[in-house]
């Protein structure tokens, strides 16, 4: 195991910049998630890490070790494809054994080592077995099976669970993250699935458009997300438009005067408020900013409300109400009262 | 189930058309089985009783022999030189951006939609400009013959060879390097496995054309140097005798074997 640098790193294709100076330390046995919406430049970063694209500009470090010129059969990286990428004329034992062999482990030491590795995922016994022969879940598990008998320095996993049903997923999430903990495996996994990436992740990197938007711990993302990306990509947020006109002072856009502590500097600016420090009715009075809104649009989600209300002509916001029993949803049209607190919200500055 | 019990009109016309067809392309293979155990020497209707003297005749032929071995010689020296052409230049067409790409697949293909008498004829004329230009003995060689066969193999491995690829999951390519296999070990352990069915089909094709052309093979054969079809057709033009029948019915059962035993392999079905 070993940590592994990424500097720099950018992927051009033509005019087109696909990792735009992407850096990231990753510890000893940490388990990093790139995160981020389809072409953020997630998964072609975790190739370059494997080898399958040569950088534009960059260097990566595994361990001492600089790669970043080196082939994918000098790298060792043990990567977890999406599809799996089971050979399919080898048997389960044939598979796993294929990363010993490369690496001229003799016949009878490979032996040992499969069966540990198909043991760790479970799959003891399944050795003679064709993939085909196999479920979903069986053959993501031989196929991290064989990237873990190699004893990778980092772990790669591109989006490992998005073929699998729902409830096997949340099986599987645990098992990898135990297993990855249990090894002091440094591995980098690849996903779009928020949810997947916060129970899993050790620290989170946050995608868009080719450049890292913020790293950071699930808590750091969500409670001081960097910028207007993150506060609407990490949880949920409402957002309102306007411009700052006085320290702690925000407009809207609709001419809505909010009192906000994040507020500073000038000129025009978005605010983002966190659903739960919103609240509504009785409890909304007592606080600094409180409104008469306009229910537009609700939701009825199960556990939560989903509810669209205007503050003014201009301005639209997306609440989330818990779902409190004997409580009736309201009904749009409907005019309702909301309120958050003056520390409540975060300022992000906006082209105008 | 009525749909069962009683079959539809258009089932029934169906399985009437399907039948017919089949029954049209087996005819010739009928008559020439039935005609290889004829007793008389002039093929008439009806038989006037039956015999496996023509399949000793045939076996004892000594142009047949001759022809069967150099027929067999060129067809596997044929068939080898046009998978070694044709597997790298469909890896190359499948997963390269080749300039000119498309043309180069359409000549590879070529062969096998030109006319066999206008293929012979235009290799019989390079032959010779080749053997007055160099001096070299090109015209009437196994050499030549080989050649040229070559060119009739080469199409059908590109077709189904190009076919197996354009199905191929490269990522599993991308598994095997990731695990510390290079390019050569890849495309042995992990390549060439996947496309085997299409090799191996290419291959048999391949002979069979090859070993049952006439056309091309008539302006490149040298003075006692004759191909199968070659002697069949010279027995011909003197004697009609059930012989040829004798001949053709051992040719068709051979291919059929090999058929039968590649399919046991490599599903033929799934590739052709």
């Amino acid at each position: 195991m070993a940590r592994l640098s990424i500097e720099h790193l950018r992927k051009t294709y033509g005019d087109l910049t696909v990792v735009d100076d992407v850096t990231i330390d990753i510890a000893d046995g940490e388990f990093l998630v790139l995160l981020g919406p389809s072409g953020c430049g997630k998964t072609t970063t975790l190739r370059m890490v494997a080898g399958f694209i040569a950088p534009s500009a960059g260097a990566i470090t595994i361990g001492e070790r600089s790669v970043t010129a080196l082939p994918p059969w000098k790298r060792n990286c043990g990567l977890v494809f999406q599809s799996y990428a089971l050979f399919p004329h080898m048997t389960v034992a044939e598979n796993v054994a294929f990363g010993l062999e490369m690496r001229k482990v003799s016949p009878a030491d490979r032996i040992p080592r499969v069966a540990e590795a198909l043991r760790l995922v479970q799959l003891a016994g399944f050795d003679e077995r064709y993939p085909r022969q196999l479920s979903g879940g069986q053959q993501q598990r031989v196929a991290l099976a064989r990237a873990l008998a190699m004893e990778p320095d980092v772990l790669l996993l591109d989006e490992p669970l998005s073929n699998l049903d729902a409830k096997l997923r949340q099986e599987v999430r645990v098992e990898i993250r135990d297993l990855q903990r249990k090894l002091g495996l440094t591995t980098i996994m690849v996903t779009h699935d928020q949810e997947e990436a916060l129970t899993m992740a050790d620290r989170l990197v946050v995608m868009e458009k080719g450049k890292v938007r913020q790293i950071g711990s699930q808590r750091e993302l969500y409670e001081k997300p960097a910028d207007r990306f993150v506060a609407g990509f990490i949880g949920r947020s409402a957002f309102l438009d306007g411009e700052i006109t006085a320290p702690g002072r925000f407009r809207t856009r609709g001419g809505v005067e909010i009192g906000c502590a994040a507020a500073t500097g000038t000129g025009a600016a978005t605010l983002a408020l966190r659903p739960e420090r919103i609240a509504v009715g009785g409890e909304a009075q007592g606080l600094h900013n409180h409104f008469q809104a306009r229910v537009e649009h609700a939701s009825y989600l199960g556990a939560i409300l989903d509810i669209d209300v205007s503050l003014s002509g201009h301005d639209r916001m997306l609440l989330q109400i818990p779902n409190k029993a004997g409580v009736a949803e309201p009904k749009p049209g409907e005019t309702i009262t909301i309120g958050w607190a003056e520390d409540a919200g975060l300022v992000y500055p906006r082209e105008a | 189930m009525s749909a069962s019990t009683r079959p539809s009109l258009g089932s029934v016309a169906l399985n009437a058309a399907a039948g017919l067809s089949l029954l049209y392309i087996l005819l010739p293979l009928i008559f020439v089985t039935w005609l290889a155990f004829f007793r008389q020497e002039i093929p008439s209707f009806p038989p006037e009783g039956y015999s496996l003297k023509w399949f000793a005749a045939a076996a004892n032929n000594q142009p047949f022999i001759n022809g069967f071995l150099l027929s067999l010689q060129v067809g596997v020296a044929a068939t080898l030189l046009g998978l070694l052409v044709g597997v790298p230049a469909s890896l190359a067409l499948v997963r390269h951006r080749i300039v000119l790409g498309p043309l180069f697949n359409t000549l590879l293909l070529m062969p096998l939609v030109m006319p066999g008498i206008v293929l012979g004829t235009a290799i019989y004329v390079f032959q010779i400009e080749t053997e007055i230009a160099t001096g070299l003995p090109v015209m009437g060689s196994q050499g030549g013959l080989i050649a040229a066969h070559t060119l009739v193999v080469i199409p059908w491995v590109v077709r189904l060879v190009t076919a197996s690829l354009v199905g191929f999951d490269r990522t599993i390519e991308e598994a095997a390097q990731n695990l510390g296999a290079g390019p050569f070990t890849t495309f042995r352990r992990v390549t060439l496995p996947s496309i085997r069915p299409g090799i191996v089909a290419a291959g048999l094709f391949g002979f069979v054309t090859s070993f049952g052309n006439l056309e091309m093979s008539l302006f490149l054969v040298g003075p006692g140097r004759t191909t199968l079809p070659i002697a069949i057709l010279q027995y011909l033009e003197w004697k009609i005798d059930p012989t040829v029948a004798a001949a053709s019915l051992i040719q068709i059962v051979l291919i059929a074997v090999a058929m039968i035993i590649t399919d046991r392999y490599v599903k033929l079905s799934r590739v052709v």
